[in-house]
């Protein structure tokens, strides 16, 4: 699988996406800086990191989700290339109007950095095949503005066409219904806030994380 | 010719920096705050001539995210020149 991930200034993720990737793909990613116009020929999955993309300067991902590569990454969206946004991400992805919804200061003002349990509320997707439904994973999050906001139209839409990917099993950061990752409405765009890049490996204290790279390297290959 | 732009959280956001701010002002004993909302304060200094609908394009496009946020633009080109207050 040829990967792409893109990295901002500030980016701090980049790399643990980088190893991660070409740990489970075998194939070492390309790091597409920001001002690139357009992506590697045949790029097949596009990861975009964690980090405080330009400090987090007006709102986290806002310009960030403005960088000339972001045009590419939308049309590759488009024609239903997989893309993923981590952390600050999501984010990019929802100020780039990618994703539904917004992420806001976590309503306990606090920085968060810990493992939380998650519950996988759909397995259907291209990410999350190779996990079971309602099933409960432990991954890492480390942010400050994770609280996911969206009118309730949205929320219930979200919901009823089983775009919500991953929940909090205990309230986080405030978002709204404990909603940690969302997909859109193609299902090949998927935002959250914990880290599975951090948890691939034995020696990281847990493999949860592992499960979404290999499941999206499945459906890619198929 | 310089204009403003304030960015606000849409009424029923949760403020949690607002609130943050709310308690610190009750904790330094200033009663009959009924609530704070925060926002932002961006001055642009524009080209004369750039038109209302091109500062809205910015705020829409960038100034502000309109999921979470409304915006209000102040053009000051005749508005008298007052001295901020001295801190």
């Amino acid at each position: 699988m040829k990967s792409a991930v893109i990295v901002f200034p500030g980016s701090n993720c980049d790399r643990d996406l980088a190893v991660a990737l070409e740990l489970i793909t075998g194939h070492r990613p390309a790091m597409v800086w920001h001002k690139e116009p357009v992506l590697p020929e045949g790029t097949e999955f596009i990861g975009i990191p964690g980090g405080f993309s330009y400090g987090d300067y007006l709102r986290s991902g806002a310009m960030a989700a403005r960088s000339p590569i972001m045009r590419a990454v939308k049309d590759s969206a488009e024609r239903g290339v997989p893309v993923i946004g981590i952390c600050n991400g999501f984010q990019v992805l929802t100020e780039a109007g990618m994703l539904p919804g917004a992420l806001m200061r976590n309503a306990g003002l606090s920085f968060i950095c810990r493992p939380v349990p998650l519950r996988v509320e759909n397995s259907q997707s291209l990410f999350t095949s190779q996990y079971d439904s309602g099933e409960e994973i432990s991954l890492p999050v480390a942010h400050h503005d994770g609280n996911y906001q969206a009118d309730d139209a949205t929320l219930d839409r979200l919901e009823g066409e089983g775009r919500v990917a991953f929940r909090y099993l205990d309230q986080c950061n405030g978002s709204a219904r404990n909603i940690a990752g969302i997909l859109n409405d193609a299902g090949n765009v998927l935002g959250l806030m914990p880290h599975p890049e951090r948890v691939t490996e034995p020696a990281h204290g847990g493999t949860d994380g592992r499960r979404l790279f290999e499941g999206l390297l499945e459906t890619v290959n198929a | 010719m310089k204009a403003r732009v304030f960015v606000t959280l849409k009424a029923g956001v949760l403020d949690p920096q607002g609130k943050a701010i709310h308690h610190a002002l009750e904790g330094l004993g200033f009663g009959g705050v009924n609530d704070v909302r925060a926002g932002k304060l961006i001055e642009l200094d524009l080209a004369d001539g750039t038109s209302d609908s091109d500062i809205e394009d910015m705020c829409r496009k960038l100034l502000a995210n309109t999921v979470i946020e409304n915006f209000r633009i102040e053009r000051m080109e005749n508005a008298p020149q007052r001295n901020p207050v001295e801190a």
